[in-house]
């Protein structure tokens, strides 16, 4: 049977029993008055969900580009110190944010369409409840008037069917948010427990891997500095009067309010040619 | 005829334009009875396709009811289905 034709029952029969409950028909005017207003109010508070819901998914998409970028770096860090198969494991799980990158936009394509859906049912609600406001006070006007009867039953079936029709646009959208959220709060699940490369900080094994190969070799040129010092016999001896000098600084730039900056620098200079 | 496209609003569509739209209810339907998916969103945009050029938008104080209803934009073949169990 056709879809067209049973979808159209199917809104009807939701209008109907919208309208069952009012008693006469001018009352009938009110009731469904109320309920258009209720309505547009939902459909205004699922409109603030779908913009959450679609600027969390941009905060993640944030923080996955973010932490691909810091891969990526990472792999040419990796690569610089020789470390082939550490750049290796950092472009590997940067291939896998990817992929949630990518499934990301799609759900905010769909989150886009969901807005736009609720946009102009909006739009066209209020309009339409306007519309009936004013038809409202008309109809009543003339209520007395046995004609005015068919009127208000036609201009309830109508908004009741529009109102019928954009509680179903609800409902869809609401389904969706749900969907979006239960896949974020998955995606954030991810994140938190490391299964995803941390993207909010937290132990990095890679970043570990290089900072402990950096720091290895910042020792060793340190230790090689030491060293020629040591061959060549002049520094030791200026080392510690110096760390006596820079206290002797900070006390005169107390007093004299210098600028700082230039002041230590200063001081530190004339620090090193004081003691010896 | 007025139709409701779902989440869009009423179009009055005239008579003559109504077997090309019937047309493509019927390939809709065949579609689901096959569970083909992508048949099925086809057809969906086809329809509303043809709704939106063939008729014009009612204007929101005009409560004339309709008497056919077009799925939302976008729906899935699922989703249909779903929303006509609601029918029982």
């Amino acid at each position: 049977m056709s879809v067209m034709k049973r979808l159209s029952g199917i809104v009807q029969a939701k209008a109907n029993k919208a309208l069952d409950k009012a008693e006469n028909p001018a009352d009938m005017l009110d009731l469904s008055y109320e309920k258009q207003v209720e309505n547009l109010t939902k459909v205004r508070r699922a409109l603030a969900d779908v913009a959450t819901a679609k600027k969390r998914l941009e905060l993640q998409a944030a923080e996955l580009q973010s932490q691909a970028q810091k891969l990526q770096d990472q792999a040419k860090q990796a690569l610089s110190q020789g470390n082939e198969d550490l750049a290796r494991e950092a472009l590997s799980r940067r291939a896998g944010l990817a992929d949630q990158l990518q499934n990301l936009g799609t759900q905010h394509q769909q989150v886009e369409a969901q807005q736009q859906q609720l946009e102009v049912t909006s739009q066209r609600l209020q309009t339409q409840v306007e519309a009936f406001r004013t038809k409202k006070e008309t109809l009543k006007a003339s209520y007395t008037a046995s004609k005015a009867e068919a009127g208000i039953g036609e201009a309830v079936s109508g908004i009741s069917e529009s109102m019928a029709s954009a509680g179903m646009t609800l409902d869809r959208a609401q389904d969706k948010i749900a969907q979006m959220q239960a896949r974020a709060g998955a995606i954030d699940e991810l994140l938190d427990s490391g299964a995803l490369p941390d993207a909010l900080g937290g132990g990095d094994d890679i970043q570990r891997e290089l900072d402990s190969t950096s720091q290895q070799s910042q020792v060793d040129s340190e230790l090689a500095a030491l060293k020629s010092e040591i061959g060549s016999g002049s520094g030791t001896g200026g080392e510690l009067p110096a760390a006596g000098a820079s206290g002797a600084g900070q006390a005169s730039d107390a007093a004299g309010g210098a600028a700082p900056g230039a002041g230590g620098l200063d001081i530190g200079g004339s620090a090193t040619g004081a003691p010896a | 005829m007025i139709i409701r496209i779902l989440g869009e609003g009423r179009f009055e569509v005239p008579e003559a334009d109504l077997p090309a739209i019937e047309q493509l209810d019927a390939q809709l339907v065949d579609a689901m009875e096959r569970g083909d998916e992508a048949e099925f969103s086809g057809t969906l945009a086809d329809l509303i396709g043809e709704v939106r050029h063939t008729g014009k938008l009612l204007p929101p104080d005009d409560f004339r009811t309709s008497e056919l209803a077009v799925p939302h934009e976008g729906s899935s073949l699922k989703e249909v289905q779903t929303l006509l169990t609601e029918e029982s």
